[in-house]
């Protein structure tokens, strides 16, 4: 049998409350244990109880105790959640106590590993669970409850159904060739169908490459020579932003430099040691180390001395950067105009990172190019995570293999083993198998027999 | 013990497994009801057919009777799906319903070890959960150490026409009355199920003008490997096709209610088919559909009936005049035989190992009908493959288990033992996933081996094989080796192919890969010698245009061979792993599957009940 584990599930001091939860076969027992209030071991299941978190004697806290016994609960499992109205302190206290009395400490996730093995909930809503937990900002989390909800399975069903429509006739057209009156698929009748459904796919690719800007934020790389202003320019960034620096996975509270929320986008500068290092240390511009960074980010802000001429390590950027998303910001506008910028057609910002004018042009330039206002997460029936997306992207690659196929006038079953691994790459994502199904369907959609 | 292997049943699965032990050296007894009716074809005359086709080559590429059988007694044949890839090609033969039992029973004669008796097989010996033996109707114990049970449609078989049930084999014959009872009673959960057959009709009362006519292809075949054509391919019997008519639908809907299957008999239990369903349930079920396609189909050279495919029904004889006569062509036909439902006991197929040995009784195997399967071939293909397993098991050996990626007949037990079935179970290309490697062309490559291991390909035939083999390996590397260089008059015989011309030398393997270029297009400008036979340079031509794919498919069997490769333990208790689903939980428990790779195919076990599984055994057992 599990051991039974406990671990606080609200984000720590964000709410008036916070929720313990307690999962595994002693969890009503050890709760008990520390309970003053009716007895928990003979309450009916689902049900909540008022009453005191004990140390011995003396009072911890006053709280609301859940009861949900196994098997109807998130993980199958017995339950119990203890809501406590203190702040952190006192949550960590009937923590301690919990653990002290028998439960062990949960893994992160280790709740909806039991979920997902218990067979409560499937692989897709386990990930869905995840990113929910690990979801920083709102529209973020309003993502990944669309997961949740099952959208994704119907998106994706949507989309197989589509696929086997097609599949299942060629297959029909195979198993029973003399049949004159269904319609013999040729390659030329299916390839507006497939080229349609490859549009499709395309699309919700796109969709989902936002959901992934939504969920993992942009990775921003900020470069410019020694002195040009980074850190400035980031400490200007960061200025309004300091109430979501916090990470709330862990239980401590370290300060995670460099995360900014735009407009509900976390934009992660990436490598903030570096940039605020090199302002302290005259060196000479490193050029090596600003190519890797060009090659890590998502979008890369250049900075640019108002003050100073151009300098060759520069140009080189300049030219490295122009197709990649860059955005190029003149700083120190407040000195006097020295440089000259010919032959670059792209906007540029101008800013003063010390008297912060021109900030607000950065950050519209940043939403302009992700489109970030016009993310709109209320009807996202798109994926979000890495894997999901990754089959999609396996799906579309089959997709366009089968209509190479059908141009270079292959064999329409030849044509089909793509159609059918793209329709399994798309069942991966939901979890689910075939052949079965695909009969069932063939069955169900023609009129065949002896 | 008075015989190694008795096989009770001598229909297609019977005569195949029978002819396997007995050609294995083992003692064997044919028991039959009627030995007039061995192999015969109570429903459609033809052998083959999309995927069934590959199957009897495979049968053939084993040692099995049926391909020759029906070369010898074809009338006409065709290549299905000819224009499409060569994964599913695949023959189909209009057989002699006459001589197509006359020369498998000559067969049955000539073979060594092999007695013959008619007789009504009524229960079984049993000892100790270990079959050793037959019991028949009065009351004779023949003794043997193991059981083939081919019983067809035969256990309580009921024939079902309008609102009559009559307790009755095929064509009449006497059904076995006890002997699923007797299986009930040893512990096997036994299935209804029911398939149903069309009228026949008089081949001189049909006026042919208003019908189309379909012929048998112009290229000659053979489903073996071994035998030359014997039929005149310019001398094939015709088939005939015509459509039903809005007089024919309004006569079925009208007298819905008199059919058996409609309520004209309110006790049937019996599942039918979805891939042959009969013409009431076409109408029913898909009543946007004007008209439904009809063949018609001689039967035999030597009598009359004309087989009325696609119309199987089981409304009563006055009905089925008036239906008949509603068809073009048909107006004046003359019925000689009623179309008749049948519904028979079998058992269910998860109650059977990969081997085909049952899990209830030791030594005891069953093949064809009785385990829920439809058609010849399927029968034909048990058959063979519970008579090659008797002989290892006699002989101590492992037995024969074909995989999915291997052929259609390692599909078809596979899907059997696992998932079930609960109607009767027809092959199609759709359920072998490595159809591009299960090909009519390469039968042979794929299983002779087995079939020379299992003792029943002779050394001749082998040695053929073994020269095929290396002809395609020496035609191979001269293809490979033999490099075309660009000059003036190759160009010009390019420009004439419509292929890019060439600019650097290019081996003609290669140069094949090109879409508008085959061995025959290379032959004819003399690009290419070749005096290999036309199959060997038929592989080639397959291996070489079909590379990318069939490396991507084998690359998918691979997958599915290392889960096959993950055993579960024997002694494994589903009972301890407490997180499984229920529904997994049952199916495990009764299927048993030996590896992850099967318990991945049982319906009812999701994915994460696998994972859940995965992760007891590592717990427990530190795989």
């Amino acid at each position: 049998m599990e051991d039974t584990i406990a671990a606080i599930s609200t984000a720590l001091g964000v709410g008036a409350i916070s929720i313990i939860r307690v999962s595994g076969n002693e969890s009503i027992n050890i709760v008990n244990k520390i309970f003053k209030g009716k007895d928990l071991t003979s309450v009916s299941s689902h049900t909540i109880h008022y009453g005191y978190i004990m140390d011995k004697e003396e009072i911890v806290d006053e709280v609301l105790v859940s009861v949900m016994k196994a098997p109807k609960t998130f993980t199958k499992e017995d339950i119990v959640e203890i809501n406590c109205h203190g702040g952190i302190a006192t949550t960590n206290k009937v923590l301690e106590l919990i653990l002290t009395n028998g439960a062990r400490l949960a893994e992160p996730g280790e709740f909806t590993k039991r979920a997902f093995l218990n067979g409560r909930i499937d692989l897709v809503e386990a990930d869905g669970i995840m990113d929910l937990i690990n979801s920083k900002t709102e529209k973020n989390r309003q993502l990944s409850i669309n997961e949740l909800n099952g959208k994704v399975s119907n998106l994706i069903n949507d989309l197989r159904d589509k696929l086997v429509g097609i599949i299942s006739n060629i297959e029909v057209n195979i198993d029973y060739p003399e049949y004159e009156d269904i319609e013999v698929l040729t390659n030329e009748k299916i390839l507006p169908e497939v080229v349609d459904f490859k549009n499709q796919l395309e699309k919700i690719i796109k969709d989902s490459e936002d959901g992934k800007i939504i969920n993992e934020g942009i990775n921003v790389g900020i470069i410019g020579k020694p002195n040009v202003g980074k850190s400035s320019l980031l400490n200007a960034l960061l200025e309004e932003e300091k109430a979501i620096v916090t990470d709330i996975e862990g239980t401590t509270r370290d300060i995670v430099e460099g995360k900014i929320n735009l407009g509900g986008i976390i934009l992660n500068i990436i490598d903030t040691a570096g940039i605020r290092e090199t302002d302290n240390v005259v060196e000479k511009i490193g050029v090596e180390k600003s190519m890797e960074i060009i090659d890590k980010a998502d979008l890369i802000i250049f900075v640019l001395n108002n003050n100073d001429i151009l300098s060759k390590e520069e140009l080189k950027i300049l030219e490295k950067i122009k197709n990649k998303n860059s955005i190029v910001v003149i700083n120190k506008i407040d000195l006097e105009k020295r440089i000259i910028l010919s032959n670059y057609d792209k906007k540029i910002i101008e800013i003063s990172a010390k008297e912060n004018i021109g900030i607000e042009d950065l950050k519209d330039e940043i939403k302009r190019i992700y489109n970030i206002d016009n993310i709109n997460t209320k009807d996202m029936t798109y994926l979000s995570n890495a894997r999901s997306i990754s089959l999609l992207k396996q799906s579309l690659t089959k997709i366009e293999e089968s209509i190479n196929n059908i141009n270079n006038d292959s064999p329409i079953d030849i044509v089909e083993i793509d159609l059918k691994n793209a329709w399994e790459l798309l069942g991966q994502i939901i979890g689910e198998t075939y052949t079965d199904e695909l009969l069932d369907e063939l069955f169900s959609r023609f009129c065949l027999g002896k | 013990m008075e015989y190694e292997v008795i096989v009770v049943g001598a229909g297609h699965a019977g005569c195949e497994a029978a002819l396997a032990t007995a050609r294995c050296g083992h003692k064997t007894l044919l028991v039959t009801g009627n030995l007039k009716n061995v192999a015969t074809m109570p429903c459609n005359p033809s052998i083959g057919g999309s995927a069934k086709g590959i199957i009897v080559r495979e049968i053939d590429a084993l040692g099995g009777e049926m391909g020759v059988n029906a070369d010898k007694t074809l009338i006409q044949m065709k290549m299905l799906n000819s224009s499409k890839g060569p994964a599913v090609r695949s023959l189909r033969a209009q057989a002699d319903k006459i001589t197509y039992p006359q020369e498998m029973l000559k067969t049955l004669k000539n073979t060594k070890n092999l007695t013959l008796q008619e007789a009504m097989v009524e229960d079984l010996i049993v000892e100790n959960n270990e079959v050793k033996g037959i019991i028949t109707e009065d009351g004779t114990k023949i003794t043997s150490n193991i059981v083939i049970l081919t019983t067809g449609t035969y256990l309580k078989a009921d024939i079902l026409v309008g609102n009559t049930r009559t307790r009755s084999g095929p064509h009449d014959e006497k059904p076995s009355m006890h002997l699923s009872d007797n299986l009930k009673k040893y512990g096997f959960d036994i299935l209804r199920l029911k398939t149903g057959t069309p009228p026949r009709i008089g081949k001189s009362s049909i006026d042919y003008s208003k019908t189309k006519r379909e012929d048998g292809d112009k290229e000659i075949y053979t489903f073996s490997h071994d035998i030359a054509p014997i039929y005149d391919v310019n001398n094939q019997e015709p088939c005939y096709l015509i459509y039903t008519t809005p007089e024919t639908h309004k006569i079925i809907l009208d007298n819905l209610n008199k059919s058996a299957m409609y309520g004209g008999l309110d006790d049937i239990k019996g599942v039918g088919p979805r891939y042959c369903p009969s013409i009431e349930d076409k109408l029913v079920k898909f009543k946007d559909k004007e008209k439904h396609q009809l063949f018609l189909e001689p039967e035999s050279l030597y009598y009359d009936d004309i087989y009325l495919q696609g119309f199987s029904t089981s409304m009563p004889k006055d009905v089925q005049e008036k239906m008949v006569h509603s068809l073009p062509g048909l107006e004046n036909a003359k019925i000689l035989k009623y179309a008749y439902a049948i519904e028979y006991d079998a058992i269910y197929p998860t109650q059977i190992k990969a081997s085909l040995e049952t899990k209830v009784l030791k030594n005891l195997f069953t093949a064809g009908q009785i385990n829920g399967t439809s058609g010849y071939e399927e029968a034909a293909a048990q058959g063979l493959m519970a008579g090659i397993n008797a002989s290892l098991k006699l002989k101590g050996k492992e037995p024969l288990i074909l995989k999915r990626n291997e052929a259609y007949i390692g599909v078809l037990i596979d899907d059997l033992v696992t998932k079930g079935t609960i109607e009767p179970y027809r092959m199609l290309t759709s359920r072998a996933e490595y159809r591009l490697l299960l090909r009519h062309d390469n039968a042979d490559i794929r299983l002779r081996q087995y079939g020379y291991d299992a003792g029943l390909i002779d050394e001749t035939r082998y040695a053929k094989f073994k020269n095929k083999l290396n002809d395609i390996s020496k035609f191979k590397e001269y293809l490979k080796n033999t490099k075309i260089t660009p000059t003036k008059e190759i160009n010009v015989i390019f420009e004439k192919i419509g292929t890019p011309l060439l600019k650097d030398g290019i081996y003609l393997y290669d140069l094949l890969r090109r879409n508008e270029i085959n061995i025959n297009t290379l032959k004819e400008n003399k690009l290419l010698v070749s005096d290999f036979s036309k199959e060997v340079e038929e592989q080639l031509e397959i291996e070489i245009k079909y590379e990318g794919y069939i490396k991507k498919v084998e690359r998918e069997a691979e997958k599915m061979i290392k889960n096959e490769e993950k055993l579960i333990p024997k002694d494994i208790d589903y009972s301890k792993i407490l997180n499984l689903a229920t529904e997994a939980r049952q199916k495990l428990e009764k299927i048993r599957p030996e590896s992850i790779g099967q318990a991945l195919r049982i319906s009812g076990v999701n994915p994460s009940d696998i994972s859940i599984l995965m992760v007891y055994l590592r717990k427990n057992y530190n795989e």
